[in-house]
């Protein structure tokens, strides 16, 4: 097996607060394999956004060790090796949408004559053909997150780190988002890290689920999930989901035990 | 139109209150000149009179209540006579084929605008630059905000005069010495403004350009600029009103060379109320253009960049 994209090991992040210091995560070691699709699951101050602000060279950690593509977070970030989707689609109202996804590749200096065809390529990928020329205040919420989603694909990054792009969504969107976003990961072959607080979110897409609980961050159990790579959404209501489904649960409710 | 009927009803009522206000403002002068052409005034005697109070001696003379508005130099102009005034000094003069003329309100209004428009270009230039610097540089943060704050506490009727003779003696023109004056009150609520703009963009936003490894200058084009739009065109209409402020108090100390601050230093020279009123009239219009021009574009501006819809 080749070596991992991602890699952490013993990672510690301590922030340094008002309150004293707050352990946000410690002693965390991973490995993300080409191809994987991580899914970290906890309750809020679990770590999960943290590690993947960390990966993105968005938090500098305190101890430990993180490499991405065999390199440091911030070279990594440097070589424009992975695409970030935040919470919000936080696209720019004056652009268009193609304008939008236009932007990272203007800043990384692609030449003028790319951009039309790398456009093109993933307004197919999210489906959003044909609203190029829109605005995004023109489409819905789900379809803004669609966009944002192709802008991080624009520059045709290996990674995609996601913190709970779909957690501003209501439940039908997200399903379909979903659905969408597993056959994008089908057709891509990138390495996707998804943030979310949402259990059948996390085992209906992912490979890997990370669970994690909080006072200190870190991980308490690592779920291989042996779903098959076909998932059509009614795989939810199988044995083998809700079994899946079932040691997640256990897993967050063993890192609360000691809490209250 | 339900606006404009609220309009109406706020104006009509100040104009009402003014009317109203005439009558003990000018009761006194009233007064003298029944008296002098030998109508019956209680009390008789001048002295007299001066020591009552206005209302009192309105309450006693209402036969003189309809005189109060045809005065040559009432304390208190009517709204009709100032009306009159600017009729005469503008349109007036256009007929007369001397629109341009030194009595000419179109002439001293042009100067004005001239001035304002001048200050208020440098002004925002001014604030647009120290704003970036502000933002970009944490010592410019920390040492020339205090001073931009204080430079604001001077009041510019103390420091215009200076600036004047200063610039006088460099041998600058009086234009660029009333736009000097005229950016000192401007650059203000610009600089203000577009720091508050360009810090706009909220940590999301600014860790979004990070992921992408965007420079200072990229991320300063792509989303800090355009960002702090609709700053800066709030800022942009207080920073016209200031800049005719300026305009016209510059037009105090360079008076010679007209303008409508000068038509109201000559006004209160001799006791022409009339002109005086006339001129304040016609610098709030100008100002109320002004403000109206830059609300104008920034309506076209922020619809355009998908702010409001």
């Amino acid at each position: 097996m080749s070596d991992p994209v991602i890699s952490a090991k013993n990672l510690d992040l301590t922030f340094q607060t008002n309150d004293g210091p707050v352990h946000a995560l410690k002693d965390v070691s991973l490995a993300i394999n080409k191809g994987d699709f991580v899914s970290f699951i906890g309750p809020s101050g679990c770590g999960k956004t943290t590690f993947l602000r960390v990966v993105a060279a968005l938090e500098e950690p305190t101890g430990g060790t993180v490499t991405v593509n065999g390199m440091s977070p911030e070279e990594a970030r440097k070589a424009r090796a992975y695409g970030y989707v935040f919470q919000a689609a936080g696209l720019y109202p004056w652009r268009t949408i193609r304008g939008n996804i236009q932007l990272p590749l203007e800043i990384m200096g692609f030449p003028k004559s790319e951009w039309q065809s790398h456009i093109d390529k993933v307004l197919d990928l999210v489906d959003l053909r044909g609203f190029g020329k829109k605005f995004p205040w023109q489409l819905s919420g789900g379809m803004q997150q669609r966009a944002s989603i192709a802008r991080a694909l624009a520059f045709d990054a290996d990674i995609l780190l996601m913190d709970e792009p779909f957690g501003a969504l209501d439940e039908i969107v997200r399903d379909h988002l979903n659905e969408q976003l597993l056959e994008l990961w089908d057709k891509t072959h990138k390495t996707i890290g998804f943030v979310t607080h949402s259990i059948p979110e996390a085992v209906y897409l992912s490979t890997k689920i990370v669970v994690m609980s909080p006072r200190p961050g870190r991980i308490t159990d690592v779920i291989e999930n042996t779903l098959p790579r076909e998932r059509p959404l009614d795989i939810r209501d199988t044995p083998e989901f809700q079994a899946i489904a079932h040691r997640v649960r256990d897993g967050l409710r063993a890192g609360h035990a000691y809490d209250d | 139109m339900k606006s404009f009927l609220s309009i109406l009803t706020v104006v009509a009522a100040i104009i009402g209150l003014w009317y109203a206000a005439c009558v003990p403002m000018n009761i006194h002068e009233a007064a003298m000149q029944a008296q002098r052409a030998g109508a019956e005034v209680t009390p008789e005697t001048a002295p007299e009179r001066r020591k009552m109070g206005r209302i009192a001696l309105m309450v006693k003379n209402p036969q003189l209540w309809g005189t109060v508005y045809a005065q040559d130099r009432p304390q208190l102009p009517a709204p009709h006579q100032v009306g009159a005034e600017l009729w005469k000094t503008t349109w007036g003069m256009v007929e007369k084929g001397r629109a341009f003329s030194k009595r000419s309100l179109l002439l001293h209004g042009w100067i004005t605008l001239s001035a304002t428009l001048l200050g208020f270009a440098f002004g925002t230039l001014l604030g647009i630059v120290l704003a970036v610097s502000i933002v970009h540089s944490r010592a410019m943060d920390m040492s020339v905000m205090p001073w931009i704050i204080a430079s604001q506490t001077v009041p510019i009727l103390a420091i215009a005069p200076m600036i004047v003779v200063v610039l006088a003696a460099l041998q600058v023109d009086d234009l660029i010495a009333k736009g000097v004056i005229s950016m000192y009150l401007s650059f203000f609520p610009v600089v203000v403004g577009m720091v508050k703009g360009l810090r706009s963009p909220d940590g999301m936003q600014m860790d979004q350009m990070r992921t992408w490894y965007a420079s200072r200058s990229q991320t300063f084009w792509k989303l800090r600029l355009p960002s702090s739009m609709p700053y800066l065109f709030a800022s942009l209409k207080v920073g016209v009103a200031a800049s005719l402020i300026g305009a016209v108090v510059a037009e105090l100390s360079l008076s010679q060379n007209g303008g409508l601050g000068a038509r109201l230093l000559a006004g209160s020279y001799y006791g022409q109320t009339v002109q005086i009123w006339s001129a304040l009239l016609a610098a709030a219009a100008l100002a109320a253009v002004l403000v109206w021009a830059i609300g104008v574009a920034q309506n076209i501006t922020l619809k355009r960049m998908g702010f409001t819809r």
